[in-house]
């Protein structure tokens, strides 16, 4: 399909790919078995200025928005979506930054960001605050100077990997939502300290740990943006990231197909290979129409995104939600052509499925943003516009 | 610390087929890449360059499309590219490539260090190198695998020998050729790609190096290719009969014949 790319995206898929077949795949299988952070991956990846695509030139980056974000993702996620989403956590530890920080929190933070010499992470989910994120317990109190923070993040992507944390903490615990606030937060501030690394079903290169806060002093000048904005700003920052996560639930679920259709072709039963039978045809037909289907979605959001629009929280939701569907149904789809084989670690596709589940869960579980494209749909139709 | 590093345009596949007809190599069909060992030598450049300043300048002498893995070695940290190509150098050998690079890297005059890959994926040779530090008047190094202190006019290596490592110190300008050992070659960066889209490649013809037309091209070449070819591999098949001692017995007569034994 032509989706009228740029030079200088083409450029940037290009390379993309390249890193992800030279780099990443002798090495995906190993990564997985070890859980072990891709630490030369990231390097690999700063050296071709990957992380300069999503942080604005004044800030030594690309300037290239959330589409090319999303181009880099997709290519990295083909062949390792762990891989991919501890590239693109390092995006959404920045964008609260982008959008909210001062230009003197910009300046600070960000080249290192774009040059990749440092990982960025964001941190909003807590133990009792997972889909209701109004429940957050995590406290900063206001002290002579600055803030002390106290509490624990959970399921924290690039935790104790990133030295930038963006942290979603309560200013006011009397205010709910409205008494939220966003700090930055540096890897090695005293009271600042990381729990166990989980295990996980899949994307098991990415770290995923908890943070923890005891007496954190955080100095006034890492608030982002005013007291009570954290709510708003982390909604603003999911609607930018989302696409992200539908392009790495279309990145994997095409290695799946491809990786099907190479099966189907050269597994031979019945005397003829399996992509003769009109069952097989039919799967493998399906899996490329939703998974076209989910790009042109995606692209379309991204572009959205990009274009300055004022509000796209459904549109972006629609992205993530319909992506990570097809993702989860055709890497399963992949895992059935292979049969047994399938179902056996020495080929991909069973990593792809597992890989592949938690685009429904996180950044939003699916369940929540239908419920907030229900709502979008509801206040349209009330204002008959 | 400048350098020049010499880059050669080949076939990017290792099943090169040859033409029956014309002897040739069939180049249509096959994507042309920086020559594998020679991307070694840019990435080592480029990495002295990142550690001590100055500057990467690369060097190819080919066809006019060679311009592409220029560009590529811009992409990937060079600073400046020139391309050596004239219709006079068709047919170069070794001692010809080399006596043109020479010229070549004289007009470029200031550097301390000449790198290149230990030999090509498709001539195979491993001669440039040498007789380009040769014609140079250049101290030279084979097969680097390491570069340990890079001081005040001189250079500590060590290079892989057949036995083990040795570890040479020469003065600059000094000339190297090395292994893959040395480094893994980072891919382009897309400030890179971009940097390349615009830089400008700099094309010299013969006239422009000043050579010696009688030391160039066919001229020059104290060598000429006759034909190539694919080694006639026939597989015979004989299946020997009788009892187990008359065949061991006509195995061995046959092996004698041969001269297997």
């Amino acid at each position: 399909m032509e989706y009228f790319l740029s030079e200088t995206q083409k450029e940037i898929r290009g390379l993309a790919r390249k890193i992800a077949e030279e780099r990443i795949l002798p090495v995906r299988a190993e990564l997985d078995e070890k859980e072990e952070f891709p630490w030369e991956i990231m390097k690999a990846l700063a050296e071709s200025d990957m992380f300069r695509v999503f942080v604005p030139e004044e800030y030594e980056g690309l300037g290239g928005g959330c589409f090319d974000l999303c181009l880099v993702v997709e290519q990295l996620s083909r062949v390792c979506s762990g891989v991919a989403v501890s590239y693109a956590a390092s995006a959404l530890g920045s964008i609260t930054l982008i959008q909210a920080g001062s230009e003197e929190q910009k300046k600070k933070y960000l080249p290192d960001v774009a040059s990749g010499k440092k990982l960025a992470a964001f941190a909003l989910t807590e133990p009792s605050a997972g889909s209701d994120a109004t429940a957050l317990k995590t406290t900063a109190q206001k002290v002579a100077g600055g803030y002390i923070l106290n509490g624990t993040k959970q399921f924290i992507t690039n935790g104790g990997e990133a030295e930038i944390y963006t942290v979603i903490v309560l200013t006011d615990k009397t205010k709910g939502p409205r008494g939220a606030s966003a700090f930055i937060l540096e890897k090695g501030m005293p009271g600042f300290s990381f729990g166990k690394k989980e295990k996980k079903l899949g994307i098991r290169a990415s770290a995923t740990r908890e943070l923890v806060f005891r007496d954190c002093f955080v100095p006034e000048a890492n608030l982002l943006g005013r007291e009570g904005m954290g709510f708003i700003q982390t909604l603003r920052t999911l609607d930018w990231s989302r696409p992200g996560i539908g392009s790495q639930a279309v990145g994997v679920a095409q290695g799946a197909l491809e990786a099907a259709v190479d099966y189907a072709r050269q597994r031979v039963q019945f005397g003829h290979p399996l992509i003769a039978l009109p069952a097989v045809q039919n799967m493998l037909a399906d899996m490329a129409i939703q998974v076209e289907a989910a790009r042109a979605l995606v692209y379309a959001v991204a572009r959205t995104v990009d274009s300055g629009a004022k509000d796209f929280t459904e549109e972006s939701a629609m992205a993530k939600v319909f992506a990570a569907d097809v993702s989860m149904e055709v890497t399963t789809k992949a895992v059935q052509i292979f049969g047994g084989a399938g179902y056996m670690r020495d080929y991909p596709v069973e990593k792809m499925m597992r890989d592949a589940k938690i685009t429904q869960i996180y950044e939003g579980a699916n369940e929540m943003l239908r419920g907030t494209i229900a709502a979008e749909l509801r206040k349209r139709r009330g204002r008959r516009d | 610390m400048n350098i020049i590093v010499c880059i050669k345009q080949v076939p990017g596949t290792t099943q090169v087929k040859i033409d029956p007809q014309t002897n040739s190599l069939v180049r249509q069909g096959t994507k042309n890449i920086i020559n594998p060992f020679d991307s070694y030598a840019l990435e080592e450049g480029v990495h002295l360059k990142e550690r001590f300043g100055g500057k990467v300048t690369a060097l190819s002498m080919g066809p006019p499309q060679a311009e592409e893995i220029l560009r590529e070695a811009i992409a990937c940290g060079a600073d400046q590219a020139f391309l050596v190509s004239d219709r006079l150098l068709g047919g170069s050998d070794t001692l010809a490539t080399s006596y043109t690079l020479s010229r070549a890297i004289r007009k470029i005059a200031d550097f301390d260090l000449v790198i290149c890959g230990r030999q090509t994926a498709d001539g195979d040779t491993g001669q440039v190198g040498p007789e380009l530090a040769e014609t140079m008047g250049l101290p030279f190094v084979a097969y680097v695998n390491k570069i340990e202190e890079v001081g005040a006019g001189q250079i500590r290596l060590q290079r892989m020998v057949e036995d083990g490592y040795e570890v040479i110190e020469t003065s600059l300008p000094a000339m190297i050729s090395v292994v893959k050992e040395i480094n893994v070659p980072r891919l382009p960066s897309l400030r890179g790609l971009a940097r390349a889209k615009s830089a400008a490649v700099i094309v010299w013809t013969a006239a422009d190096i000043e050579a010696d037309m009688s030391r160039i091209g066919l001229n020059g070449s104290a060598t000429k290719v006759i034909k190539i070819f694919f080694p006639n591999r026939e597989r015979r098949g004989e299946k020997l009969q009788g009892c187990m001692e008359e065949q061991v017995e006509t195995l061995v007569q046959k092996l004698r014949e041969s001269r297997v034994v």
